[in-house]
């Protein structure tokens, strides 16, 4: 039994960081797609969109390693959430679908290029805009009866989720921004620069609404971060975030290339972190916890080795893939 | 919503999301795999010939490939947001499975693509190689654990049923290799190299018409036909032995695929064509050879079959769309076998690349792979209904438990989205294989040279300097 509850706990693990890595790795992808409309110019456009098209489908692919791992470790959770999130993620993916052919289409036709520019944009939106509401439907609960979604089509729907939507949407533009700054230079660069400080600050915005009003959600979140003595664990969470934005503004002000890419990543990273602390051990938050939800245990075990061994290889490619295509994506080297 | 029920609309959008997916791996694990049989010959003969031949189809694959990965992510998801009972009773088993597709050949495919496309330049040709390996490495691995989850459904094996009503694993290599996995994996990969070869042999075809001198097309129509020639007659064979593995496994589908309402005692017919009539259970205006149908299935004449008057009727698959899409897959491959005979004639006799009657049938093949494709795959889904896990979970207990206009309005915009994609995607993709390959064809890269002149919008994806 003892086994079995590591087992849970480990592949919750898995699960959360695989999520993690899709987050950070395609939120920057879509963030460039939020900031498409402040690039009207062609020529930045196709510098924007060239900064990630060696990189988005392996990026994006840590999404399906989300979906796919959560229904083979825990299928009760995937049961319950994916019918609950039904209009979310149905948007989702159709904004994943027009984002990810805009990548190859705009590149082949010059009279529907805007048409694709928009769909590129749109899409990222969307795809943002809906995987912020699933997470604020996720946190807010949902209804649940015996080993079935219980509600109705548009539970997800609340002020709350909408303001975990623009959130998210927020952040990844403050990702993508940051990228443009580690990925290009002259003109794009400084834009990228200006628009990072408005993001940073939105985002602090969207950081300080959600954790004001989660605790206010169930009595369970409030007491995970404001009773003794959890507090001493969960007070350092909101200080990092202070620091790390004390840094970000140095950096941002000093013109650095890399550090306020990293340290937009170490906000995400504190925020999921939060997320984290207000959930466990909740996998449908005040239902089902993740022992409840986990596969047999040798649906976990058969898993095992194949996260511990190919992970890391995986990786270690994706890493080689990004260095190959390491440095500045300049204007001129295009032929147009 | 259109006066369907939750179920069936359900089923409609799995049968619409799916239909349109398999198209894509079915044209990118052939094309990945002849990709990487290119730049092989480039490297090996040094010929300039194949890698202008490589890059013109390394544009096409781009495209199709992403078209298969946002259409794929769908599916991935389609499984918990329309099938979320079948979610919980079965992915204990198949989730592990459709786990390590991800791992083992989602990412492989996603890691190396990037070079691959774009990456000849900065890496040089051997680690190119490396990379457009791993990419075909990675859909056959692909094709591996998803046939071995969908033959799982149709045949299971090596699981038990746990407290909870959830199927579980007893012997992970039985519920992998179960017994029509083998059958199926090998009739896919083979229909995948058909489909490809034939879209290859097509568009060479096309630009022989106008100029039978071209040397791109002639690589590519030789080595098409070649492909043609070999393969549909082992994809006869195989599919003659997945249809046996059927007849011991889901009996039921035989029936259905063969029309055979009634049991004959001494020797079935082999019915060529006819009018299915589910409610009467008759095959009207029957065309067949008697008994032929026993020694195909049993290699005997007389020996005895049984019909659908011996399963309940809440057991029948629906059999009009099972009879008539089998015949549409096996019409389509006995007409590629003609064209590959065809083919090693015409090249023994030296025409291969002037005979316009030859190059006409070849582009009227080019689509036969993916007609077939999914015709085959409509004959088997259709032909192991009512039941999502064959005989142990009905599909009308496998559906989440969502009102109909949920699912009727997500098919609607799922059928709207794709249509769109869907005739962008071809449009570009004919677009690309209405200039035959040029010398010094440009990869999707523009680190190489490119071409100003022609239709084609000048392709391709600017990168990094790096300097």
């Amino acid at each position: 039994m003892n086994v079995a509850i590591d087992l849970a706990t480990l592949w919750a693990f898995i699960i959360a960081l695989a999520v993690f890595i899709y987050v950070v790795m395609d939120g920057f992808d879509l963030g460039l797609g939020i900031l498409f409309p402040l690039f009207p110019a062609k020529h930045d456009r196709d510098v924007i969109t060239n900064t990630v098209a060696p990189v988005w489908d392996g990026n994006e692919t840590w999404l399906v390693l989300g979906g796919g791992g959560l229904m083979a470790a825990f299928p009760l959770a995937y049961s319950i959430l994916l019918p609950a999130l039904y209009a979310p993620l149905i948007a989702m993916l159709v904004g994943l679908i027009f984002r990810g052919v805009a990548f190859e289409f705009r590149w082949r036709t010059r009279a529907t290029r805007n048409l694709w520019d928009i769909a590129f944009a749109g899409g990222s939106w969307v795809a943002a805009l809906a995987q912020g509401i699933a997470l604020g439907a996720i946190l807010q609960g949902v209804r649940v009866e015996g080993r079935h979604y219980a509600g109705g089509w548009w539970d997800w729907l609340t002020p709350f989720s909408i303001l975990t939507g623009v959130s998210l949407v927020a952040g990844y533009a403050l990702l993508g921004a940051t990228w443009l700054i580690l990925k290009t230079e002259g003109d794009l660069r400084d834009k990228a620069y200006r628009i990072s400080w408005v993001l940073l600050f939105l985002m602090l915005l969207a950081i300080a609404a959600v954790s004001l009003w989660t605790p206010l959600l169930t009595i369970q979140y409030s007491d995970r971060w404001f009773r003794w003595p959890a507090i001493v664990l969960t007070a350092p969470v909101p200080l990092a975030v202070i620091g790390v934005t004390v840094l970000m503004m140095k950096n941002l002000a000093q013109k650095h290339d890399v550090w306020p890419f990293v340290l937009a990543l170490a906000l995400f990273f504190l925020s999921y972190a939060g997320l984290g602390i207000s959930m466990y051990p909740y996998i449908v938050p005040q239902s089902i916890t993740i022992w409840q939800a986990a596969a047999p245990e040798r649906s976990q075990l058969i898993m095992l080795p194949g996260v511990l061994v190919l992970v890391p290889l995986i990786l270690g490619y994706t890493a080689w893939a990004y260095w190959v295509f390491r440095g500045k994506v300049g204007h001129d080297a295009g032929y147009h | 919503m259109f006066g369907l029920d939750a179920v069936e609309l359900a089923r409609a959008q799995f049968a619409f999301t799916v239909t349109f997916h398999i198209i894509f791996p079915a044209f990118s694990i052939g094309l990945a795999s002849y990709l990487a049989v290119l730049e092989a010959l480039w490297l090996w003969t040094g010929r300039d010939v194949y890698l202008n031949v490589f890059n013109y189809w390394l544009k096409i694959f781009a495209i199709a490939f992403a078209m298969g990965v946002v259409s794929g992510i769908v599916m991935s998801y389609q499984f918990g947001t329309n099938w979320s009972v079948y979610s919980d009773k079965v992915g204990p088993v198949i989730g592990p499975l459709m786990a390590y597709e991800v791992l083992t050949a989602f990412f492989l495919e996603a890691g190396f693509l990037g070079v691959m496309l774009f990456g000849l330049k900065r890496v040089g040709p051997k680690l190119h190689f490396l990379a457009t390996l791993m990419v075909a490495i990675g859909t056959l691995i692909s094709a591996f654990w998803i046939l071995s989850a969908n033959s799982w459904m149709q045949t299971p094996a090596g699981y038990a049923v746990n407290a909870d009503g959830q199927f579980v694993s007893v012997d992970w290599l039985k519920v992998i290799f179960n017994p029509s996995f083998p059958y199926r994996l090998v009739h896919m990969v083979l229909a995948a190299y058909l489909t490809t070869s034939l879209v290859v042999g097509a568009v060479g075809a096309w630009h022989l018409l106008r100029n039978p001198h071209l040397p791109g097309p002639r690589v590519m129509f030789s080595m098409a036909m070649w492909m043609a020639a070999l393969v549909a007659p082992i994809q006869i064979f195989v599919g003659d032995q997945h249809g046996l593995n059927t007849l011991e496994h889901q009996p039921v589908k035989i029936m259905a695929m063969e029309g055979h309402f009634e049991s004959h005692k001494d020797g079935a017919p082999l019915y060529l064509f006819g009018w299915p009539d589910q409610e009467k259970g008759e095959l009207k205006w029957a065309l067949g050879i008697p008994k032929f149908g026993s020694l195909i299935l049993k290699h005997q004449i007389d020996a005895p079959m049984a019909g659908l008057d011996t399963v309940p009727r809440q057991d029948w698959p629906p059999v009009p769309i099972t009879f008539w899409s089998f015949r549409i897959m096996v019409g389509l491959g006995l007409l590629m076998l003609a064209l590959g005979l065809f083919s090693l004639w015409e090249r023994w006799r030296g025409r291969l690349y002037i005979n316009r009657g030859l190059h006409r049938f070849a582009i009227a093949m080019g689509p036969a792979g993916f007609i077939a494709v999914i015709a085959g795959w409509v004959t088997t889904e259709t032909g192991r209904q009512p039941f999502t896990v064959y005989g142990l979970l009905r599909t009308a207990d496998s559906v989440s438990p969502l009102a109909a206009p949920a699912v009727g309005t997500s098919l609607l915009a799922f059928i709207i989205v794709y249509f769109i994609i869907f005739a962008a995607g071809v449009l570009y993709i004919l677009r690309l294989m209405a200039e035959p390959p040029h010398p010094g064809e440009p990869g999707p890269s523009t680190e190489q040279p490119v071409r100003t002149a022609g239709i084609t919008p000048a392709a391709g994806v600017v990168q990094g300097a790096g300097s």
